[in-house]
């Protein structure tokens, strides 16, 4: 569904992606993980457009779009949530979620889908009314990514969703990203916490230092002597 | 008493000016972080092109009512194409340049548009053809005008219009958002250039109305009077609190005040060292005071809150 190829990102002169390839097929969760600054939100960012890449092509649904607006990109079916959340702090929480619908006209549709994002995460139900800004970080991180699914994405990027956070809201992110994903949502999953993601991931590539050093099926990767080694600290 | 009385009408009709003029400052500031200094060169222009169209118009025979209308939507036309061309030429394409680079650029702008207007209309006063009416009224020893009534009335619809525009419609939230936060925006599906260009739009189309509301209430125009009024309006934008559109309203509205009670009695309070025409300190006292003990305005957001 998502083909990466040959992927270059750098700021200046600073090589953040060095030509990865990679892909995600329809309806799997796939986890991106690597040490910090690795290259991973780049690699995000340069999929969503929110930066140009130096080269390299994207492919979704078999189209290019690695030379689209980067507005274009939410119309093309693909949502990113973004590190570190990005909420519009000083709009509501409800006006967030409709900025998430902003590429639709059907009402009638997207009140069925609010109901869907307050049926994951009731704590943004009771907090609809108020700006973004004053929610905790795990209500943010929450909002986050009912706003992404508030444009009915055919798959969710997912920046270090679990940054940040206590343990238990962490959990609680996840369980909703593991209902997504068994609803039939493909997700490309970057993440620090490389336990977390491998475990609920099918397949994992892990980055290092602007490239891809190894990939191989998730329950594979949690057993690989040496990702045990960096990334599980055993 | 009389006096005081006389003085708050006076500056409530000129605040009402200011204030439009401000939400155009504030507008495109609250965006995208640019002070438009070329904005007051819009308003300028809004007045000479309704003294032209109007003007001939009236000549022609056409009834006062109807050339009065077609000068101002000549005006607002004008104008909003006007704000549409500076965002797409002169600062989108330094969009990501170092914050000094488009503020040189903007008063780069401000003086091509006077010289342009310059040759255009001319360097000499011109008087502004009478729109309106002509009455007088009364109260507890002051006098104000239909005029007065009428900037004032046109004023407050205008920026309700425009609350209802920002607050309650799906451009409106985009305009915030991308405020906020553009590139998170722009993921959304919100075209930026669009929203940005909107702002400059509709900043500039509230700009011809104030354009022509100080025509029709001075009477007089010239191709240098967008200079001072510009200032002041920016003035009663940094008093508001700059980006945030009820404290462009309010400082304005504030700025009108402060000016007519302070040259309604600067006399008196300099034993006549000092007369009325010293009321252009005012405006300049405030924007120094504002500067020095609270940038952020009265109603100002903390400047990190900005994305
Ligand atoms: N805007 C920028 N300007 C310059 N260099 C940047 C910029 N953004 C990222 N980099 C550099 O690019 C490299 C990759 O950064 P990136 O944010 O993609 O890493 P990451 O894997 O997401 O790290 P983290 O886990 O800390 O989020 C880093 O060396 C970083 O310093
Ligand atoms: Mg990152």
């Amino acid at each position: 569904m998502l083909e990466v190829t040959g992927l270059h990102v750098a700021y200046g002169g600073i090589q953040a992606v060095r030509s990865i390839t990679f892909h995600v097929n329809q309806g799997e969760t796939v986890a991106l993980i690597g040490a910090n600054g690795a290259g991973k939100s780049s690699t995000l960012k340069a999929i969503a457009r929110v930066i140009d890449a130096v080269g390299g092509d994207v492919h979704f649904c078999g189209e290019k779009i690695s030379r689209i607006a980067p507005h274009d990109i939410i119309r093309k079916g693909i949502a990113l949530v973004p590190e570190g959340r990005g909420v519009f702090p000083r709009l509501s929480v409800l006006e967030n979620l409709e900025m998430g619908a902003y590429i639709r006209n059907a009402t009638v549709e997207a009140k069925k889908d609010l109901k869907m994002v307050f049926d994951y995460f009731p704590r943004l139900k009771e907090r609809e009314d108020q700006l973004a800004g004053t929610l905790s970080g795990g209500e943010q991180q929450m909002l986050a990514i009912g706003r992404a699914l508030m444009s009915r994405p055919k798959m969710l990027l997912l920046d270090e969703p679990s940054m940040g956070l206590a343990p238990i809201m962490v959990q609680k992110i996840f369980e909703v990203v593991r209902a997504v994903a068994a609803d039939g949502m493909t997700i490309l999953l970057i993440e620090q916490n490389a336990r977390l993601a491998l475990q609920c991931s099918q397949r994992g590539y892990v980055m290092e230092s602007g490239e891809i050093s190894l990939h191989g099926d998730s329950a594979q990767l949690l057993d690989d002597p040496k990702v045990r080694a960096a990334y599980l600290g055993e | 008493m009389d006096i005081f009385l006389q003085q708050i009408i006076n500056g409530l009709v000129q605040g009402s000016i200011y204030a439009l003029v401000a939400l155009g400052y504030t507008m495109v500031y609250g965006i995208m972080g640019l002070i438009n200094f070329a904005h007051g060169e819009v308003v300028m222009i809004g007045t000479l092109v309704t003294i032209t169209v109007a003007g001939t118009l009236l000549k022609a025979g056409m009834p006062v009512a109807l050339a009065g209308m077609a000068g101002l939507m000549a005006a607002v036309l004008v104008c909003m194409a006007l704000g549409w061309a500076l965002e797409r030429v002169a600062y989108r394409p330094l969009r990501h340049a170092p914050r000094l680079t488009p503020l040189i650029t903007a008063i780069g702008m401000s003086i091509v548009l006077q010289n342009l207007a310059m040759m255009l209309w001319g360097r000499n006063y011109m008087t502004f053809p009478s729109l309106l009416p002509k009455v007088d009224f009364e109260l507890a020893g002051a006098n104000f005008t239909a005029i007065q009534i009428i900037i004032v009335l046109v004023s407050a619809a205008t920026m309700g219009g425009l609350l209802l525009l920002v607050y309650r419609t799906k451009l409106g939230m985009a305009m915030r958002a991308t405020a906020q936060n553009p590139a998170v925006a722009s993921l959304m599906g919100v075209n930026i250039n669009r929203v940005i260009a909107a702002a400059f739009v509709i900043g500039s189309a509230l700009g011809a109305l104030a354009g022509v509301m100080v025509g029709t209430y001075y009477e007089i125009a010239h191709y240098q009077m967008g200079f001072m009024l510009g200032l002041k309006a920016f003035t009663a934008a940094v008093l508001g609190g700059i980006g945030n559109l009820a404290g462009a309203m309010l400082g304005g509205v504030l700025l009108g005040l402060i000016e007519a009670l302070g040259a309604g009695y600067i006399g008196d309070l300099t034993g006549g060292f000092l007369g009325s025409h010293y009321q252009d300190i005012f405006a300049f006292v405030v924007l120094i005071v504002v500067l020095m003990f609270k940038p952020s305005g009265l109603f100002g957001e903390k400047t990190g809150d900005r994305a």
